[in-house]
């Protein structure tokens, strides 16, 4: 017996309409289909001479990083740019949330600037589900909310761009075997990755991590756990490598980089025990030689640079989606 | 001013009594209990409990009033209403105030101006260290002159051993009791929520069940080896509970309790984020939760207390790792009470011991039954009424609790302390 | 009286004799809307031997009701396996009407370059025009009530036809 949920789903509107892209956990299969499906033709715009369409023209997408990240920030903007929409960065750390400001307070005085939709990266797990909230409860349900990344709970446009990737690549997802390999304690990537996987209907989801990156629990998202690295990649169609920060090795929970590329970076000969044919993966910024070696990042096998073409692709088709729901 | 308190079932754990009688009270005290006017009694005020439940009034073993030193979230007139709406009379407060209760003065300063007519009994808990640092003792025979009843930590844990097994050989040498969390701090500390697929998929830093079995461990073979009266504060994970029951059985002076809303919640009613379940310690899984539901039935948890901490909505409108730990629970506690003995089918009798004469026996008071002579701290309650969890139905100034919105099973209708009515819900 | 359903495969063959005479075979490139209007210009393709592959066009980007109704689902991408830049272009349709998808169709094409002139082929004008558009090549005119819809359909064997519903 468990008590009343009191909160529903945030990011379902009342007719059941995606309304804010908050994670990919708990969006139905054809609604994660839909916005792959979507992305296609927004990928084709970015071949021709003008590389904008006017959907978003007049609205306004304002970017709230209160964790710094210049990637991200700058494809949401291409991609709203595509749009046609206005765009306004707010690097929130150098300004009034260091004043003191609370994070709702925030919300509501660039509410006030009739924004359209809100782009959001934050630090701690589970804030733009509180500004989606907010913004229901005050009658400002109309602005749409991106999760661009919240702590390590979500990134769900980096895991639906990962999608369309293997989709472009591979076409089914139910013949694939599929391992994530890396931190994925410390990974939103990896969340949004495996719930995405798994919807999807990927039969294996494999991650390969030291016992010390794997939280407790993890088996519960649907995925097999492997600590030897050359097991996991056995037979493997997609690999997906995650990026490990230099923080993890000032802590208690590796010893250095170069043991930890011994065993879980990966090389060619490790890349071999994958399919002939395998991809793959990483959602950059790359740390070369800690957890790949630069002969696979430069590859034929790698797709990391598609990603980031697809990715502006698939931030268009959420963010046209949503601003005409 | 002497009341009869007429047409109810009175219910009186200690003596095991659950049959329809009256009470009479007269000069603060209970003078007679039955059908029986005792000799010369005239009746000033008569209160009609038919259909209700007369009871010992609660004690609820944890409740922070925010005075001294938090007023901007509460204040001892707020959260005594909020008892005395509740059916709470006596209380135990932990020594978590600003400036921490550590010094005779400040134990004064707050049993003084707490000692109103309409107010609950306050019981405080002293710091078992200075600041609650961990460090250097305090003064506990002075502490307990001032009124303490046992000394204890809130949340914090004493680090260093050494001064872990001082702290409680001190005590032990008055016989001072010991209320301590079980909470290892280097694992506990940078988590926020059980360690377990809950958290993983939230991307939570947990807190695992180790951090409480470790903590157990030390304090038990160290209350072992000081004979101190060792109660540990908010026990929360089935394996927590088998070890006290195993000291138990093996001769340890231990005892534990939990707190309502765990007896009731898990880790999935985290939801989305929800702030209101930022707790400590932390929501575990359903087995935890099913493990203290059946330990409060037999016994194995002694008593369960509200925890009441009042946060204000600042406190509460943040991303959840940032939100302030606690909910609000005075005025909780008797109906989640409730809702706990029907879902587990434990009588009446039992399931008001635990938060009357358990809870007295563990605070070493006499009070927390209807005996003639003791203080008439009573609660007429209507146990087929509903309490509905709602910001204007609280009378604290918090409102924090992830029950908003639900409807919970009894309502008290009077509430005596010494006496003097408290609290009238039929105005 | 009841309007008669008009025959496709006709029409078809009707729209590429009054083409014929104008089009370019090496020069003249066919660009149908989704879905309807891709059916039509790979008949015409046919019929008339142009040597262009027909493109195809994804109005969605440039519609004017997005705000009202929001992004369409199953939308395909433009594919236009010509340089658009200095093009005869053609923009085939089923059915024209308020004229609304055509000008969103000439904001498309523009998007990948500046044609050097653009036509408009139709197999049928229901009138109810709310732009100022009009064809170049219709096979057939006639009038709908508002509420009356007119669809091309393929079938499995490759044949079109319409039909005519009430909303």
């Amino acid at each position: 017996m468990t008590l009343l949920r009191i909160n529903r789903n945030p990011q379902l509107n009342s007719h059941g309409e995606l309304t804010h892209l908050l994670s990919t956990e708990g969006l139905p299969q054809d609604v994660l289909t839909r916005i792959l499906d979507t992305a296609a033709p927004f990928a084709a715009v970015a071949e021709r001479e003008v590389k904008k369409v006017p959907l978003l023209r007049g609205k306004s997408v304002f970017n709230l990083f209160f964790e710094n990240s210049t990637r991200t920030r700058t494809t949401f903007e291409i991609a709203a740019k595509r749009l046609s929409a206005d765009v306004i960065n707010l690097n929130i750390n150098t300004s009034s949330a260091s004043k003191g400001e609370t994070l709702l307070d925030t919300t509501d005085n660039l509410a006030a600037m009739q924004a359209d939709m809100f782009v959001v990266r934050h630090a701690a797990s589970g804030a733009p589900y509180l500004i989606a909230q907010h913004l229901a409860a005050t009658g400002k349900d109309h602005i749409h909310i991106i999760n661009a990344g919240d702590g390590r709970h979500a990134h769900p446009t980096q895991g639906l761009l990962d999608m369309y990737t293997i989709r472009h690549y591979k076409q089914d997802f139910t013949q694939l075997t599929v391992a994530i390999v890396g931190d994925v304690l410390h990974s939103r990537v990896a969340r949004s990755q495996i719930h995405a996987l798994t919807t999807l209907g990927v039969p294996e989801v494999r991650v390969i991590a030291p016992k010390t990156l794997l939280p407790s629990g993890i088996e519960r998202l649907g995925v097999q756990v492997f600590n030897d690295m050359k097991e996991g990649l056995r037979g493997v169609d997609v690999v997906m490598m995650l990026r490990l920060q230099n923080e993890r090795m000032q802590g208690a929970l590796l010893p250095s980089a170069q043991e930890y590329f011994k065993s879980y970076g990966l090389t060619m000969d490790k890349l071999a025990l994958a399919k002939p044919d395998a991809i793959v993966m990483h959602p950059g910024p790359m740390n070369r030689g800690v957890e790949i070696e630069s002969a696979v990042a430069d590859g034929t096998q790698a797709v990391i640079l598609p990603q980031v073409t697809f990715g502006i692709a698939v931030r268009m088709a959420v963010m046209a989606m949503l601003a005409g729901a | 001013m002497s009341t009869h308190i007429r047409g109810g079932r009175l219910i009186d754990p200690a003596s095991g009594t659950d049959q329809r009688a009256d009470l009479f009270i007269a000069d603060g005290k209970i003078v007679g209990v039955g059908d029986t006017v005792p000799a010369g009694f005239k009746a000033r005020t008569t209160l009609d409990a038919t259909g209700c439940i007369v009871c010992p009034g609660l004690i609820d073993l944890a409740a922070r009033l925010r005075e001294p030193g938090f007023e901007y979230k509460a204040t001892l007139e707020s959260e005594m209403a909020a008892a005395a709406a509740g059916g709470v009379t006596r209380l135990a407060c932990p020594p978590d105030t600003d400036p921490v209760l550590d010094e005779p003065g400040l134990v004064e300063m707050l049993t003084h101006r707490a000692r109103l007519p309409e107010f609950a009994h306050v019981h405080p808990v002293g710091a078992l260290t200075v600041q609650l640092a961990g460090k250097k003792l305090t003064e506990m025979a002075e502490l307990s002159e001032a009124g303490c009843v046992a000394f204890g930590q809130a949340n914090q844990a004493i680090v260093d051993t050494q001064v872990l097994l001082h702290a409680m050989n001190y005590a032990a040498t008055f016989g001072f009791p010991v209320w301590l969390q079980a909470q290892d701090p280097f694992l506990a500390q940078p988590g926020i929520a059980h360690d377990g697929g809950i958290a993983a998929r939230l991307g939570l830093t947990g807190i695992p069940v180790a951090a409480e079995t470790i903590a157990l461990a030390t304090l038990l073979q160290l209350a072992r080896e000081t004979g101190v009266r060792l109660h540990v504060t908010r026990i929360s994970s089935a394996a927590g509970l088998d070890m006290i029951t195993a000291a138990r059985a093996a001769g340890i002076a231990v005892t534990c309790d939990t707190a309502v809303h765990y007896l009731h919640l898990c880790d999935h009613d985290i939801g989305y984020f929800n702030p209101h379940a930022r707790l400590d310690p932390p929501l575990r899984a359903q087995r935890d939760r099913d493990a203290l539901r059946n330990g409060l039935a037999s016994g194995a948890i002694t008593a369960v207390c509200s925890d009441h901490t009042p946060v204000d909505d600042d406190g509460k409108q943040k991303p959840f790792s940032e939100a302030e730990i606690g909910a609000t629970g005075l005025e909780l506690l008797l109906p989640l009470t409730l809702k706990w003995a029907q879902e587990m089918q434990v009588p009446l009798l039992t399931a008001l011991a635990r938060i009357t004469s358990d809870p007295a026996r563990i605070m070493g008071v006499a009070a927390g039954r209807l005996d003639i002579g003791l203080p008439a701290d009573i609660c007429v309650f209507d146990p087929t009424a509903d309490f509905h969890v709602t910001r204007n139905n609280l009378k604290s100034q918090g409102k924090n609790t992830p029950l908003l919105g639900l409807t919970l099973p009894g309502r008290v209708r009077y509430t005596l302390i010494d006496g003097h009515l408290a609290y009238d819900g039929t105005s | 009286m009841p309007t008669q359903r008009p025959d496709a495969e006709a029409l078809c063959r009707i729209l590429a004799d009054q083409m014929r005479p104008q089009v370019d075979l090496a020069r003249t490139a066919l660009v149908g809307i989704h879905t309807g209007g891709v059916w039509v210009a790979e008949r015409l393709h046919t019929l008339l031997g142009l040597h262009i592959a027909p493109g195809v066009l994804n109005v969605s980007f440039h519609r004017d009701d997005y705000n009202q109704r929001g992004l369409q689902a199953n939308m395909h991408a433009s594919l236009l396996p010509f340089e658009t830049e200095g093009a005869h272009i053609i923009i085939v349709d089923d059915v024209l009407y308020t004229g609304r998808t055509i000008r969103a169709a000439m904001n498309e094409l523009f998007d990948y370059g500046r044609p050097e002139k653009i036509e408009l082929a139709v197999l049928v004008d229901r009138g109810g025009r709310e732009l100022p558009i009009a064809a170049d090549y219709c096979a057939h005119t006639l009038t709908l009530a508002a509420a009356q819809m007119l669809e091309l359909e393929h079938a499995p064997d490759g044949s079109l036809s319409f039909r005519l519903t009430e909303k």
